[in-house]
């Protein structure tokens, strides 16, 4: 009993509409009564007659209410099974209901969760669907219904067509007629979805051409007609999720559904082909392309014509200007090239295509009809007259470009068309080049005749046909074709000419100047080589001499033509794209010559001396021939190998021989390296190739103290980094293995030295030979995984610690790098290091240095007048070196970084010792008698500990970041500068003297230019202050230029955010004195176009804040506006223009 | 006023490229709205980079425009927009002449003489409609 109350209740609450309920209530019960009759507590009759009289009262009201609830429970036990009869029951009831206009949502919503009921379940009979339509067709009129309900009646329409179909037929007629005024003059994107797919539905229904619908075509495509093409009137807001594309794709399978709308469909596509609308253009070429593939070739035939000169207008008016240059990559794995290359258009994409469905569709026909077209015709015969491309008048170059298109899509399409366009034309174009079959057999050695003038249109649709002819067969692998494409005359053609089309493109070459950007002439020739050479398939390829021929061609031009940039640089293209297409095939011959010309001749320019080939170009000619393929590229790298270390061999003899190698080394680390690491190439090579340098490093000469060439060894460091870090944690350890073994036998000082305490650097022997070495060792350090293991740390903690102070930068970025990648005690389980990364700082920071009182360096010979510090008291300047604590400031800081970048608590005492460095007095409890202004530290030292500061926030390429593993924690930039801000903020309001002042403003503009803007705008009310200040002060100094941009963009970035702006309103008269500073700052355009901009952002604020500045801007900018620089002119003629404007009396100030 | 357009059916030209300038000195007087239509006067051909003229040595600047009819009324109007743009565009080094085409305009001379006094520019420029009207067509968001 207590069931059917609460039921009553759910009931009530669901029909009551009234104010009291709220939709979600509603919701809810109806939830609840929905879950009652899944889990048969309540069984769908039960609810039928509870219902009652809600379902058949006079308040009309409260029924549709009724009726919607029994619907909607109907729709939520769709997964219940159901027996016929309560199916049967509820069809009679929602059919009739569906007469009852005032209570037609419930019906439809029952009769849609009807007809959409699976199989297995229980469905309604067909004679019920029949029925249901019957009623639906009687009674509705759709077009007087809101959206949704009329959506609604579309899903039902649509559903009754896709599962009751035969159940439709037989309404005969009333079904069409129904439809057809159902869907008239519907214009809500949504149910046009609909509408347009129950079309299709209906098409497919009576797909005879004798059958009903044939009688009525004309009456529904003129219902669809209206549409064409889809226009939206008002924007799409976010509600309807339908969108222009979606809704045409939907009326093009509805127009293209039946053959029989063809007579309506195609003259009205080809019509709207000439409106001015874009869509409209677009609209009919789609349709076009996709009506013809579906009405069939016959039906077709007769409108072929008049597409083709549709096509050909669309083509000669949006094709563009063909770009001629090499550039592009081959777009697919057969390296499908696409003839000559145009700016891509949407109306000349498709066009194209749809040439190509009615090629496919009818080739005979279309073929024949290309041939004989008139400006075919007269293309070909009037380009005779032009030499050379730019003769050629700008007409009738876009009708050769348009041609050429034509021709290519021609020959691609398939072998019928191609064999057709080649007999047709082919032969004719090959006559006008004045060449003939005989001399095929000549030029063995890639020498070419000097023929007559070449015409330069023939060789233009050449390209296009061959271009065409070599996608087709490439593309088609099966060797069912095999005799079809042997027999066919296209191929017998290319046979018997390729040699002369050869010595065509080739004379071209030879002809043409060399001028940029790229001559059409050497396009032309080149890019008529190229694709020759690319002839190559399982079914048909260019005989070998010619690709031979082809490839030597090319060669001399690499080899002899180095001056001609343009030229020069076209045919190393060229090679490049023929040698990934003929990678492809690994073992075929053409890949084997590849390799014999080009590669092995390319690798060795390397060691020829006497070849006047400029070096730069033979690496980069070197560089991507080997990244054509794998094979190659191992080719390449063992050329390079053997080059370098000849050549480092005799680096102390010979200055050029460094040159060459910085070279080399240059390319393998930027180009090579990345891409072996990208193409998933195996790792020997590179670990290989380290292993060497470092067998090379053993040799004392490589690094003996006469080269002073600083560039080999940052080369080399760079080189060693780079492959350490693209390896894999097994092979780091045989590579750290091999240096720490060339680093402890090849070094003059003894590594054991370092282990006795303190460590006193003016003890050991460290040559600059040493130094070299230690520096090339720290580049493996910084490059490793965190699992790789280091031998022996300590020693080498130890080590570093006394380079370091030697200013040996790497060494300090080595040991930021390993407290960076250290495991920390509390998880020394898996520590494999033998060193935790507690013990590590406390080896940095705590070891004792022991200096001799009186040269810091120098080898000392007593233990007298020494003293001992540790590192943090070197850069407080304890030991009296001035350049020992900046050496130990810098060092410092990476040491810093890499905890920073950690997370790590020690840099809090980092930047305390320098902060100190800027400001005594801050760091210790020392009583102040201690600490007085006038320990206060020399300029140059304050300046490297504020500068400490940007190594700490910089991204670094050099060390530390995700290339050379480093741990990098998330937000730690925003962690710093949020912990560091207000300490800086009161040191700044605290100090008193002028150079504290100004070196803690530039470490806080280090920090602040460096955090992401963020974390900035958070804190921007009490930063805009410091920052002007920062401003202003960075003007003095050239040096400071990039500092001032950074700082300068971060109070840009404040102007134009959102919550910056409240900051600025307050502080905007300082900010616009600033600006207005910066207006003439000599030594970076960037900063006074910012500056100006900034400006303009200004004039956003609220009028009366900004008014009383105006004239002051004014004035400013008006020198502005004889700036030297272009850009800072024209952002200051916006800012004079804006703020001109602010007042109505516009140029009165 | 005129009721209706005084040009209803102007022929629309295209936008020439900009070259990249290097010269030290350019003007930029591109993209002035038409009073009249939704193009800019490059787009008209009231103005082309040819009928400029710079002198950067002497501070010179002269300009000659070409109203689209002859009997066009807005030809004060866009003189006064040119001299407005170029005003507030121009270091205040420059001395600018404004001229109508020989052969153009009805009345060209009356035009000229308007348009090169200073006293005269002031004044329409004091008038709060024309002043709106000027604004209008110098605006940068109209494209």
């Amino acid at each position: 009993m207590a069931e059917t109350t609460e039921l009553t209740r759910h009931i009530e609450s669901y029909v009551d509409t009234s104010s009291s309920s709220s939709p979600s209530l509603q919701a809810a019960s109806l939830n609840a009564i929905a879950s009652l009759v899944k889990t048969d507590v309540l069984p769908l009759q039960a609810l039928v007659r509870e219902l009652g009289m809600y379902l058949t009262t006079t308040d009309n009201v409260i029924r549709a209410r009724g009726i919607l609830l029994l619907a909607e429970v109907v729709t939520r036990v769709e997964s219940k099974p159901l027996d016929s009869a309560t199916i049967h029951s509820l069809v009679g009831f929602f059919k009739d209901r569906l007469a009852d206009w005032r209570a037609v949502r419930g019906a439809l919503v029952g009769c849609l969760a009807l007809i959409r009921r699976k199989s297995v379940l229980g469905t309604v009979t067909s004679s019920d669907a029949t029925a249901i339509s019957q009623s639906f067709f009687q009674y509705m009129q759709v077009q007087s219904l809101g959206q949704y309900d009329r959506k609604l009646c579309f899903e039902l329409l649509d559903c009754l067509l896709e599962h009751y179909s035969d159940a439709l037929t037989t309404l005969g007629d009333g079904l069409i007629y129904g439809v057809c005024e159902a869907i008239d003059a519907e214009k809500d994107p949504e149910c046009l979805m609909l509408a347009f797919h129950i079309v299709q539905s209906l098409a497919q229904l009576y797909p005879d051409s004798s059958g009903l619908l044939a009688s009525f075509a004309k009456d529904i495509f003129d219902i669809l007609e209206p549409y064409f093409p889809i226009h939206f009137t008002h924007p799409t807001n976010g509600d309807t999720h339908v969108q222009r594309d979606d809704l045409s794709r939907s009326l093009m399978s509805a127009f293209s559904s039946t053959p029989l709308f063809e007579p309506f469909v195609i003259p009205l596509l080809l019509e709207k082909l000439s409106s001015s609308l874009h869509s409209a253009k677009i609209d009919s070429l789609k349709y076009l392309r996709v009506c013809s593939s579906k009405y069939g070739a016959e039906r077709i035939a007769k409108y072929a014509k008049s597409i083709w000169f549709s096509i050909k207008d669309t083509l000669s008016t949006y094709l563009g200007e063909p770009n001629f240059s090499l550039n592009m990559a081959p777009v697919d794995g057969i390296g499908g090239i696409g003839g000559i290359g145009f700016p891509e258009n949407e109306f000349v994409m498709e066009a194209l295509s749809l040439l190509q469905q009615l090629i496919v569709q009818n080739g005979s026909l279309l073929t024949s009809v290309i041939i004989d077209d008139e400006d075919v015709n007269i293309i070909f015969n009037t380009i005779s007259s032009y030499d050379i491309y730019d003769a050629i008048p700008v007409q009738e170059k876009k009708k050769l470009h348009a041609i050429g298109r034509i021709l290519y899509i021609a020959s691609k399409s398939t072998i019928t068309s191609c064999n057709a366009v080649f007999e047709g034309l082919f032969s004719r174009m090959i006559d006008n080049l004045g060449v003939s079959v005989s001399n095929t057999d000549s030029s063995p050695n890639g020498h070419i005749f000097p023929s007559q003038k070449v015409k330069f249109g023939y060789l233009y649709l050449c390209i296009e046909l061959l271009a065409g002819f070599r996608e087709l067969i490439v593309g088609s692998d099966e060797p069912a074709l095999q005799y079809v494409i042997d027999h066919g005359t296209s191929c017998t053609w290319l046979h018997s000419f390729s040699s002369s089309l050869f010595n065509d493109f080739g004379s071209v070459l030879a002809a043409s100047a060399d001028r940029c950007p790229l001559d059409p002439d050497i396009y032309i020739g080149v890019k008529g080589l190229q694709t020759l050479a690319m002839f190559h398939s399982e079914v048909f390829s260019l005989q070998k001499s010619i690709f031979d021929n082809i490839l030597k061609k090319f060669m001399s031009i690499i080899i002899e033509d180095f001056n001609k940039k343009v030229l020069w640089e076209a045919a190393l293209k060229a090679l490049c794209h023929v040698g990934s297409f003929v990678q492809e095939f690994h073992k075929s011959e053409k890949a084997m010559s590849y390799g014999s010309l080009v590669v092995e001749k390319i690798v060795e320019l390397l060691f020829l001396d006497d070849i006047v080939v400029p070096f730069s170009l033979k690496v980069e000619a070197l560089s991507n021939i080997g990244m054509t393929g794998m094979k190659n590229m191992v080719t390449c790298l063992q050329g390079m190998r053997k080059a370098v270390f000849a050549n480092l061999s005799k680096v102390h003899t010979n200055l050029r021989s460094s040159e060459v190698t910085v070279g080399l080394l240059e390319c393998y680390s930027c180009k090579l390296l990345p891409w072996i690491y990208e193409n998933g190439g195996s790792e020997d090579f590179t670990v290989q190739f380290a292993m060497d340098i470092w067998s090379q490093a053993g040799n004392f000469t490589v690094f003996s103290t006469s080269f002073e060439e600083k560039g080999l060894l940052d080369a080399l460091i760079k080189t060693m980094k780079l492959s350490v870090g693209s390896c894999s944690v097994e092979s780091q350890n045989l590579i750290i293995q091999k240096a720490y073994s060339i680093l402890s036998s090849r070094t003059n000082f003894q590594l054991k030295e370092l282990e006795s305490l303190p460590l006193s650097p003016g003890k050991y022997n460290i040559s600059l030979t040493d130094e070299r070495i230690i520096s090339l060792f720290a580049s493996v350090v910084i490059a490793v995984w965190p699992k790789t293991l280091i031998p022996n740390m300590r020693v080498l903690v130890h080590l570093f610690i006394v380079t370091l102070v030697r200013g040996i930068v790497p060494v300090a970025q080595a040991l930021g790098s390993i407290l960076n990648k250290l495991v920390s005690t509390s998880n020394s389980a898996e520590n494999s290091c033998g060193i935790t990364l507690e013990e590590a700082l406390d080896a940095i920071f705590n070891t004792k240095i022991w200096f001799s009182s009186i040269d810091m360096l120098q080898r000392c010979n007593g233990t007298s007048n020494g003293k001992e510090i540790v590192l943090t008291d070197i850069c407080l300047g304890f030991a009296n070196d001035k350049l020992l604590q900046i050496n130990a400031i810098c060092g410092l800081s990476w040491i810093g970084k890499g905890l920073l970048l950690r997370g790590h608590e020690g840099i809090k005492d980092i930047t305390m010792t320098f902060i100190e460095c800027l400001i005594p007095g801050t760091k210790s409890a020392l009583p102040l008698v201690m600490k007085s202004e006038d320990q206060i530290q020399d300029p140059l030292v304050m300046k490297s500990a504020a500068d400490a500061f940007h190594v700490l926030m910089s991204d670094s390429e050099v060390c530390l970041n995700k290339k050379f593993h480093a741990t990098i924690r998330p937000l730690y930039k925003q962690r710093f500068f949020s912990s560091m801000m207000p300490i800086f903020l009161q040191l700044i309001a605290k100090a008193y003297s002028l150079s504290s002042r100004s070196f803690l403003y530039r470490a806080l503009a280090h920090v602040m230019s460096e955090t992401p803007m963020v974390a900035v705008l958070n804190d921007a009310k009490k930063l805009i202050p410091v920052l002007l200040d920062c401003l202003s002060m960075l003007t003095e100094d050239i040096q400071d230029k990039d500092l001032l941009y950074g700082l300068l963009l971060v109070l840009s970035g404040i102007l134009t955010e959102k919550n910056g702006q409240e900051a600025v309103v307050e502080n905007a008269h300082i900010i616009i004195n600033c600006l207005i500073k910066l207006l003439d700052y000599p030594y970076k355009t960037l900063v006074r176009e910012t500056a100006i901009q900034c400006l303009v952002a200004l004039s956003e604020l609220p009028h009366g804040r900004i008014y009383p500045m105006r004239t002051q801007v004014l004035r400013a900018i008006s020198k502005s506006l004889d700036d030297t620089k272009r850009v800072v002119r024209h952002e200051a003629v916006k800012c004079r223009q804006t703020w001109a404007s602010m007042s109505s009396r516009t140029l009165h100030f | 006023m005129v009721s209706g357009l005084i040009n209803a059916n102007p022929i629309i030209y295209e936008k020439k490229e900009r070259r990249t300038r290097t010269a030290p000195t350019a003007i930029q007087d591109e993209d002035i709205k038409d009073p009249e239509h939704p193009y800019s006067l490059e787009e008209l051909k009231v103005i082309t980079e040819e009928a400029v003229e710079v002198d950067d040595q002497r501070n010179y600047v002269r300009i000659t425009f070409t109203p689209t009819v002859e009997h066009c009324s807005m030809a004060t109007i866009i003189g006064l927009c040119l001299r407005v743009k170029l005003m507030r565009s121009l270091p205040s080094r420059y001395k600018v002449d404004i001229r109508v085409a020989p052969g153009s305009h009805a009345t060209e001379a009356a035009v000229n003489k308007q348009l090169n006094d200073k006293e005269r520019v002031a004044a329409a420029l004091e008038n709060p409609n024309l002043l709106d009207m000027v604004d209008e067509c110098l605006a940068p968001s109209y494209y």
